[in-house]
């Protein structure tokens, strides 16, 4: 296939991704901010969002104070953001269009309807009714194009690329959550928690959609090293770093297999899964968990530009 | 200006017999079921994203063309009539482009003058005396085709370099069977989804002499800001090849490579939809990033076939198409099965003055223009537009041709006040490939969706139609 088609379906993935993942981060925050102030403390939550989102530099190029609307304007909205919700909206749509061949109809329908009613909230909502409708509607759009592209793609090198793109934004995504707020996430002894954090703690697993599976797993209140636990090495948990690396390594295999060569993508992918496999939680605190998250991260984009390299570009 | 042709009420208002069943239906159907028809296929038409954009309309980058739900009917008959004519022109285009890079015979002959040979923009001197795959040049052409009474058919225009709109033509069909499988049960329509697949076969049997059995061909885009965007990736899929851009090929030791994931991979045929000019920036406008640098060496070397061949717009401008009648005969030695419009050329004194005088009843076009751009409806022109013309005639009068205003004939077409006659045209593609000439039964039909209007162009507002032929 062109390597060209393979780099838009990678980024097509990713855009959709990506926009999935800004929404619930703006859903997580308005619940978090509608708090009294004696639940969460008076750190700025817009601000976090922003960091999470890991373009607070861009933001305050254009803005002087992060508050609610500036906030979800630029982060849902504004079309001088390139990571924008709308702005992810745009791209994708205009990738799906360069490689319409190597997408089946539902997919195309899926973005191009997406594409089509976005235009349907104007330049941004005007009351918390109506964000929240958007937030929800992005989210049901990611869904719809990810349920297509899973029941309807042939399992050939088009798929395989593009959850490349789907697994490497997850990635980075979870990783970026845990890397602005991981100073809650340390164990009790080393950390002053307390109630105060405990809407924190639910507002990061309801900002991966981990809420209930968190019960499920653990049994148990939320503890913040657990929340850790769930997000950094349960397989199980479809959003954990764990998950997405089991993921990247089955389908750069696929690749390699299919085109009888493995790689440097292949050989990196899985030195990071192994790790993650060998690892406890208990080293990890021991070790620092935000020098761990920082090393994964520098680990996953480096694994995206040998991918590039490798077969995009 | 003469009474339009309609092809269902004919002239004397009695239903032509190949219009009998729909004229039934139109009277059967409620106005507003169609006009509810009408409203979903233009929702399937914008979930499909069959749009194109206009140049020059910044607001409005991806439009639809109007797609009109009434069918155009050809009987069987007309249609082979067409066929024959159609086939005949394009093998004297053929014959007429390799002589004019070889031979030029038809020059010395004095079929056509040399001027407007070597002259013209669109003659390619990188094609002199070069051998192209087989001796095809224009493996696809669209051949516009308008109609002025039952037995008339005119060609309007010869495309010979890159004719868009076959997405049309079976888009069109397939939205019309969603819509009216009654209306399709009523009657014997020739398909016309076998196109993908004759235009394989086509692109494939004419590859370079020395290529694998299995030949890869590939379709070359400008890309996604290009107004037939669309076409060029409907088409890639149908054919099954992939849809490049010029980023996607590179040239090394005069052959052709693509980038794959897998490497780079020979590309043996190559169905352009660009421009002889960005083709190849070493070859011709060194600024075109659209192109492949070292292309033209490659297909010089005969490592590539490029369809349409380099240099085929010596054929398809307006000024060469007057003479297309005297190219049929000089090649073929056979009379033309489809005559041209009567056409003044403005190079020639008498016909300019003619033209001058009577400027008022033609139509004047610019010989390089397309799409219905630079060009003068003299009925329809008021008083400053004339004049405007009338100076540049008189100062480029070989930039001009004119022919009469003619009668359009028109075809019953959904509008805002009901059913109504509007003036249509038809855009039917021929291929011609190594082992024979296949053209599918049917085109596109443009049609002129405002009363009274004659232009058909998709950029000024024209509309579709699926286009039926029928047996007998």
């Amino acid at each position: 296939m062109l390597s060209r088609t393979a780099d838009n379906l990678y980024w097509l993935a990713r855009y959709v991704e990506r926009a999935e993942y800004l929404a619930r981060i703006l859903e997580a925050t308005q619940r978090l901010t509608s708090l009294p102030i004696a639940y969460i403390g008076e750190t700025n939550e817009w601000e976090s969002a922003l960091a999470t989102a890991g373009c607070a530099h861009a933001f305050f190029a254009m803005y002087d104070e992060a508050n609610e609307e500036n906030v979800t304007d630029f982060l849902a909205f504004s079309t001088a953001n390139p990571s924008s919700i709308r702005s992810c909206f745009e791209v994708a749509r205009t990738n799906a269009r360069a490689v319409r061949t190597a997408l089946t109809m539902e997919m195309w329908d899926a973005i191009n309807g997406t594409w089509l009613e976005l235009k349907r909230f104007g330049n941004g909502p005007t009351s918390r009714e109506e964000l929240s409708r958007f937030l929800r509607w992005v989210q049901e759009s990611s869904l719809r194009f990810d349920g297509s592209a899973y029941r309807t793609m042939l399992r050939n090198d088009s798929y395989w690329f593009s959850r490349l793109g789907l697994y490497q934004e997850r990635a980075d995504n979870t990783a970026r959550i845990l890397d602005v707020k991981y100073h809650l996430l340390l164990p009790a002894n080393e950390h002053v928690g307390g109630p105060l954090d405990y809407f924190q703690w639910a507002a990061i697993l309801r900002s991966v959609s981990a809420l209930t599976s968190y019960h499920w797993v653990y049994r148990d209140n939320v503890k913040p090293w657990l929340v850790a636990d769930l997000l950094i090495l349960k397989e199980e948990m479809p959003r954990s770093l764990a998950s997405c690396y089991e993921n990247l390594v089955r389908y750069l295999d696929a690749i390699a297999v299919a085109y009888g060569r493995q790689g440097p993508a292949q050989r990196l992918a899985r030195g990071v899964r192994t790790r993650l496999q060998n690892t406890k939680m208990e080293d990890i605190f021991q070790n620092g968990l935000h020098e761990f998250i920082q090393e994964f991260i520098a680990d996953n984009n480096r694994i995206g530009a040998t991918i590039t390299q490798q077969y995009l570009a | 200006m003469p009474v339009a042709f309609d092809e269902m009420n004919g002239v004397d208002g009695r239903i032509r017999p190949a219009y009998s069943q729909l004229s039934a239906w139109l009277n059967e159907i409620r106005p507003d079921e169609l006009d509810f028809r009408r409203r979903e296929a233009e929702v399937l038409f914008r979930r499909i994203g069959i749009t194109f954009a206009v140049y020059g309309e910044a607001d409005a980058t991806e439009r639809l063309i109007p797609f009109d739900v009434i069918p155009r009917i050809l009987a069987g008959n007309e249609w082979r009539t067409l066929t024959r004519g159609l086939e005949q022109r394009v093998r004297a285009i053929n014959a007429y482009i390799k002589d004019v890079y070889g031979k030029r015979e038809c020059l010395r002959a004095g079929v056509i003058p040399e001027d407007l040979v070597f002259q013209n923009p669109v003659f390619r001197p990188e094609m002199n005396g070069q051998k192209v795959p087989h001796d095809i040049y224009v493996h696809v052409a669209g051949i516009d085709i308008v109609r002025v009474d039952a037995d008339t058919f005119y060609v309007l225009e010869d495309n010979a370099r890159t004719p868009s709109g076959v997405s049309y033509m079976l888009e069109n069909r397939e939205i019309m069977l969603r819509l009216f499988p009654e209306l399709f049960s009523r009657h014997r329509v020739a398909p016309v989804d076998n196109y993908p697949d004759e235009l394989l076969a086509t692109l494939q049997s004419v590859a370079p002499v020395g290529a694998a059995a299995d030949p890869t061909v590939v379709l070359l885009t400008p890309g996604i800001y290009n107004s037939a965007y669309y076409e060029h990736s409907f088409l890639a899929d149908k054919l099954g090849v992939e849809l490049v851009e010029g980023r996607d090929l590179f040239v090394k030791g005069e052959v052709v490579y693509m980038r794959t994931t897998q490497g780079a991979k020979r590309v043996d045929v190559i169905y352009r939809r660009i421009d002889d000019d960005f083709l190849d920036p070493l070859a011709f406008r060194p600024d075109s990033i659209l192109g492949v640098p070292g292309l033209m060496a490659a297909y010089q070397a005969g490592n590539v076939t490029l369809a349409n061949a380099v240099g085929t717009g010596v054929a398809d401008d307006k000024a060469v198409y007057s003479y297309m009648p005297d190219i049929v005969k000089f090649f073929l030695g056979e009379e033309p099965i489809l005559k041209n419009v009567p056409t003044w050329r403005c190079r020639e004194e008498e016909h300019l003055a003619y033209v001058l005088d009577n400027i008022e009843q033609l139509v004047v076009k610019e010989v390089h223009g397309s799409g219905g751009y630079g060009m003068l409806i003299g009925p329809a022109a008021d008083k400053a537009s004339i004049d405007i013309f009338r100076s540049k005639l008189k100062t480029h009068p070989k930039n001009f041709i004119a022919q009469p205003t003619l009668a359009l004939s028109t075809c019953p077409t959904c509008v805002d006040s009901g059913v109504a006659p509007r003036h249509v045209d038809l855009r039917p593609f021929v291929l011609t490939g190594r082992d024979k000439i296949r053209i599918v039964p049917g085109g596109l039909t443009r049609v002129a969706m405002k009363a009274g209007s004659l232009v058909v162009n998709s950029s000024q507002g024209g509309g579709t139609k699926d286009t039926w032929v029928l047996d007998g």
